[in-house]
């Protein structure tokens, strides 16, 4: 198969891959650029564990095409930290013990962040069908959505 | 597998037409990628139709509002205008997958992807909504009622694709609704719903009705005698148990572990019920 250039933005940098037709944009991440934060769990849009943003839409990776990043914006978990500077999300999940094994905590946390700057004030309930796309099998949500609303607390200035 | 994103609609009809092998249209790619990693399609050909101008936008006419086939649902249900107009349309939408599925599913895949328990589906054919689909010989109309042609068939032809759905105006005292039953609160597949899109006279009586079930039989299944059952009503007691007994009358569920023929079609019944009590409240019933 025909390799094709793909030309993007990850993490605001400008980026540029190459990938066959029919290769996931999780392929592209993982084997392709050396970014393996984004995880594949079920590699069909059932546990979110790949999370990223793609033109500032919470998506799965392992549902987009590589070839659909020509001339997108993405975020991924890599760009979440400024430098060794966690992001609130990140501190409260340590600090909660919000995870365990820590597969599903890069697309928890890309898609908690995609929560936060959509509503910044969540109920406990918002909190648990946004993220109802993203299974943990370790911790049993709580902490989860514990990490999450203080990290919220924070971020309003609380 | 060759990947094309088409730059007009034209280009990707002419596309699919003369493409010999398997082909898929690409808008969310929630069900086509699912499809692929599975192994029951391998397409030769991929037509992205999200780079075709105006696809992905929403735009009133006529009083109503033509949805883009790459509108994701997502961004279906930010529009105040829709949600206003056709909320049971937008909560069928909404219902479908995660955020994340969200984000990239559209209306027109779900009704290409032709589950017979799709959730924009029946709130889009209560709705009489029509799809604009584009061929290699042009441009046609077609009501959504008549896409749906079986599980995973639909009644488009080689090079067709549906580039936009039209949600056409309403009167006031107007309104629709949408249930589904699944055996959790989320991320889950209907076993049974049910739309009912209603217009009310000025006393609060039943001018016409639409009542569409989902889920129970090899396409979405109009009920017009449940419909015609609400006329001249204000949901009363009688009406309603009636109405259910004509949906139940039109359920040609399967029998799976998700849910028995005889499940399924009482809860059709009681979903037509209780989205059409729904659709009142929303249309300005007050019983």
């Amino acid at each position: 198969m025909k390799s094709i250039p793909v030309s993007t933005t990850i993490n605001g940098d400008a980026c540029e891959f190459l990938c066959t037709p029919d290769e996931t944009l999780l392929d592209a991440l993982r084997n392709r650029l050396g970014m393996t934060g984004a995880k594949e769990g079920c590699g069909t849009g059932d546990c979110g564990a790949c999370s990223v943003t793609l033109n500032g839409r919470l998506v799965c990776s392992c549902l987009v095409l590589g070839v659909e990043a020509e001339g997108a914006e993405i975020t991924t978990i890599e760009g979440m930290a400024d430098g060794d500077e966690l992001h609130p999300l990140q501190r409260h999940f340590i600090d909660h013990a919000a995870l365990q094994c820590g597969v599903c905590t890069p697309g928890i946390l890309v898609a908690a962040k995609a929560l936060l700057e959509k509503n910044p004030e969540p109920s406990d309930e918002e909190v648990r069908y946004w993220l109802a796309g993203n299974l943990c099998r370790c911790t049993g949500y709580d902490k989860i959505i514990r990490a999450v609303q203080a990290a919220a607390a924070e971020m309003r200035g609380a | 597998m060759r990947y094309l994103a088409a730059k007009t609609a034209r280009e990707a009809a002419e596309a699919l037409a003369a493409e010999a092998g398997v082909t898929r249209v690409l808008a969310g790619g929630t069900d086509v990628l699912v499809q692929m990693k599975a192994g029951l399609v391998e397409p030769d050909l991929v037509v992205d139709i999200k780079k075709i101008p105006g696809i992905a936008t929403i735009t009133p006419e006529a009083g109503g509002f033509r949805v883009g086939a790459a509108v994701p649902n997502s961004v279906l249900g930010e529009h105040e205008g829709v949600r206003t107009l056709w909320p049971g349309v937008v909560e069928g939408a909404n219902l479908i997958g995660s955020t994340q599925v969200q984000g990239r599913c559209t209306m027109a895949g779900n009704l290409c992807n032709a589950s017979p328990a799709g959730d924009a589906v029946p709130g889009l054919v209560a709705a009489n909504a029509v799809a604009r689909i584009a061929g290699p010989d042009g441009e046609r109309d077609c009501p959504v009622a008549d896409i749906p042609a079986g599980p995973g068939k639909t009644t488009l032809k080689k090079g067709e694709v549906i580039t936009s759905i039209l949600l056409p105006a309403r009167p006031a005292r107007a309104s629709d609704a949408y249930l589904r039953f699944i055996p959790r609160t989320e991320m889950d597949i209907a076993v049974a719903s049910a739309a009912v899109s209603l217009e009310l006279n000025a006393d609060g009586t039943v001018k016409a009705a639409r009542v569409v079930l989902g889920a129970v039989a090899p396409t979405v299944v109009v009920a017009d005698a449940a419909g015609k059952a609400l006329v001249g009503t204000k949901l009363d007691d009688d009406t309603l148990a009636k109405m259910a007994a004509a949906c139940e009358a039109v359920c040609r569920p399967i029998d799976d572990k998700r849910g028995t023929v005889a499940f399924r079609t009482k809860t059709a019944g009681t979903l037509a019920k209780r989205a059409a009590l729904i659709a009142y409240a929303r249309a300005g019933g007050s019983k």
